[in-house]
């Protein structure tokens, strides 16, 4: 038997100081730092804040990339289909192109010719079907636009009824859905936060009467107060601001509500009130720093809804004026014309369809990185 | 659970008592007059027109008068169609309306939940990612916009079903997949929030553990449980699909409230924004309160808490 058992020098007893023990290892990261890392990792939740940065610097500087001006009328140049030189693949060729179907196929093609103006110099044709085997014959006519009308700019996004770029056009649409997005989240912070702080802190009686009004408030739908704003107020930017400012904020109150309601009683805040601290630095140093995570989330949450609001009524015609362009009117304008120039209503909803899904994919990131429970 | 259900009728009440008076009131204060060719009359003329409507009265008098009639269910008279009543407007057009929020609501849900229930069954896997894309999607991509798509690349492109108007059933399928995708996707997110919630709570574990199948655990504990705290949605759910409506009615060419009430925006005609605004608060409200009703007689851990 050759059991080779480890000599006994082998073994030495690890040397474990008594402060060894309670070391920290890794650095302490504070509950930010931890959430931030966590968002971080969040792929959708990053590419989302990539978009709304890019959509935030067109927004910024795009209408002064061309030499338009939004309010430029133009009919010579109305309904140009978009052209973006090296884009053609993506449709955006500057032509036009139409199906007509006939009984033969000189028919289809006196047809398609007539659908463009006849300018036969301009259109291209193809025969897609030439009828033989007893279906209709169909042609597909291609026009350019820019060479007929002897255009050299290009016009990025195409122009509108009027002959109004649309690039401009969609950037200031855009510029009004950031700003609302920026109202949102401040009325949010500003007044839903003080109401609730205020209402859940003071308690008693104060709290009693702020929530009988937030109940009669919230009774009241948005649409219903908004449409009594614009029939004292001329509809505009202004009258939209007023209605979210009244109604935007009783969920984020509610909710700050709760939380400080939840940790109004605990140790900490006990322990700042007999060393001295007033009211107010109680509120802003203890409470609201606790309930931060909840109002971002919230705040992220209600951005989109008001986006969607301003679109919404500036769409049925309650918002924004006709010469003023939000991504509501442009779509809005779009649809009039959407069987025969798809382009006007494609550009500003395509707009509108990303901020929306980059603010909802951002919120849901801030939620998860915010969650605790989330933590591994 | 009486005195609940008083106090939130009290509520009601008060609310709708605000809104009406408020509606009152800006009426009062528009600029103009309600004759739309008062420079073109007699001031006898004038005085008999006004005393005929009950203009006359003292501002106090015509609120009475306002709201007597506001309970009695009379709105007024349309400036845009003569003579018509809105009341009789709104009972014409509200059908239509219904119709497609009640399809739309039914097919959202439904959907919803299924779509809900697959991302939990499959967590983390691949139906469960494209479920929760789409359900993103289905959140943020405006109704109108997906109306427009749809009627872009269905009714023009393919001419599979028609445009717009409202002629038949085949008419309502659009409008209603147009509608029904807020429901769709707040449902499924819900759903698989809340599905997750419950797989992953006590009593699951304990079916498991007595044998019984991935089936009953699914659908016999989990779903039911999971079911429940859908109806808080419901009710933001049915609030969005009346705000919905007014846009897609209006795309789609659909006779209902919604369409009536954008053109009667655009040709300032107060009594019927008026009168629709009323009716849209009302159901709004009633809406609330019956969910909220519902969810306490639905779970039993609310009717208990408000028992003590």
């Amino acid at each position: 038997m050759d059991n080779q058992k480890p000599s006994k020098d082998l073994f030495v007893p690890v040397e474990t100081k008594e402060t060894e023990i309670d070391k920290i290892s890794r650095p302490s990261l504070s509950f930010w730092q931890d959430s931030f890392i966590r968002l971080r990792k969040n792929i959708g939740a990053m590419i989302g804040l990539a978009v709304l940065v890019v959509l935030a610097l067109l927004a910024a500087f795009g209408p002064y990339m061309t030499e338009y001006g939004q309010y430029e009328q133009d009919l010579s140049r109305a309904k140009m289909p978009p052209k973006v030189e090296g884009l053609g693949w993506l449709g955006m060729d500057g032509m036009l192109s139409d199906v007509q179907s006939a009984d033969t196929v000189e028919q289809a093609k006196t047809k398609a010719m007539m659908r463009f103006n006849n300018q036969e110099e301009y259109i291209t044709t193809e025969v897609l079907n030439d009828g033989s085997n007893g279906e209709a014959a169909e042609v597909k006519a291609t026009y350019d636009v820019y060479a007929a009308k002897n255009m050299d700019e290009n016009f990025w996004f195409g122009t509108d009824g009027l002959g109004r770029d649309q690039w401009t056009r969609t950037w200031m649409g855009t510029r009004v859905s950031l700003y609302i997005a920026f109202l949102a989240a401040a009325i949010d912070m500003l007044i839903g936060v003080a109401y609730g702080g205020i209402s859940a802190y003071y308690g008693g009686r104060v709290d009693n009467y702020m929530q009988r009004f937030i109940e009669i408030l919230v009774g009241i739908p948005n649409l219903v107060l908004i449409i009594l704003m614009i029939l004292i107020l001329e509809p505009g930017i202004m009258s939209i601001t007023i209605a979210l400012a009244i109604s935007g904020w009783i969920s984020m109150a509610r909710i700050v509500r709760g939380q400080i309601l939840k940790l109004k009683n605990q140790e900490f805040v006990l322990a700042s009130r007999t060393l001295g601290a007033k009211d107010s630095r109680i509120l802003q140093k203890h409470l609201i720093p606790n309930t931060l995570g909840l109002i971002i989330i919230n705040t992220m949450f209600s951005i989109p809804s008001a986006i969607f609001f301003e679109a919404f009524l500036s769409f049925i015609g309650l918002g924004l004026p006709t010469p003023m362009a939000s991504l509501g009117t442009l779509i809005d304008a779009g649809f009039d014309s959407l069987q025969i120039y798809p382009h006007i209503l494609l550009f500003p909803a395509i707009i509108i369809s990303l901020i929306m899904i980059a603010f909802n994919v951002l919120a849901d990131g801030l939620r998860d990185a915010f969650d605790p429970k989330m933590r591994e | 659970m009486t005195r609940y259900i008083i106090q939130r009728l009290i509520y009601m009440v008060i609310t709708m008592f605000l809104i009406a008076t408020l509606t009152f009131f800006l009426m009062k204060f528009l600029p103009g007059t309600p004759l739309s060719a008062a420079d073109k009359l007699s001031e006898e003329q004038q005085a008999v027109v006004l005393e005929k409507y009950g203009l006359n009265d003292p501002v106090p008098v015509q609120y009475f008068n306002y709201m007597t009639n506001l309970v009695q269910g009379d709105l007024g008279i349309s400036f845009q169609f003569d003579n018509r009543e809105v009341t009789t407007i709104i009972m014409e057009r509200i059908g239509p309306s219904m119709q497609l929020g009640v399809q739309a609501m039914f097919i959202g849900t439904i959907i919803g939940i299924l779509l809900g229930l697959t991302s939990a069954i499959y967590h983390n896997g691949m139906l469960d990612y494209s479920s929760t894309f789409l359900a993103v999607l289905g959140q943020s991509i405006p109704s109108f916009v997906f109306a427009g798509l749809l009627q872009f690349f269905i009714g023009v492109k393919l001419g599979w079903l028609p445009v717009a108007l409202w002629e038949g059933w085949e008419y309502s399928i659009l409008p209603t997949i147009s509608l029904a995708i807020f429901p769709i996707a707040i449902a499924a997110r819900f759903m698989r929030t809340e599905m997750l919630e419950v797989m992953g709570s006590d009593y699951i574990v304990t079916a498991r553990a007595k044998g019984v199948n991935k089936f009953g655990v699914v659908f016999k504990h989990g779903f039911r449980n999971a079911l429940i705290p859908l109806i808080t949605v419901l009710g933001p759910l049915a609030v969005g699909l009346m705000t919905g409506t007014l846009v897609i009615e209006n795309i789609f060419a659909v006779p209902g409230i919604g369409e009536q009430f954008v053109k009667a925006i655009n040709m300032n005609d107060f009594p019927i924004i008026m009168g629709t605004t009323l009716l849209i608060a009302f159901l709004f409200i009633f809406i609330i309160l019956v969910i909220d009703l519902l969810y306490g007689v639905i779970d039993p851990r609310i009717r208990l808490a408000e028992g003590e």
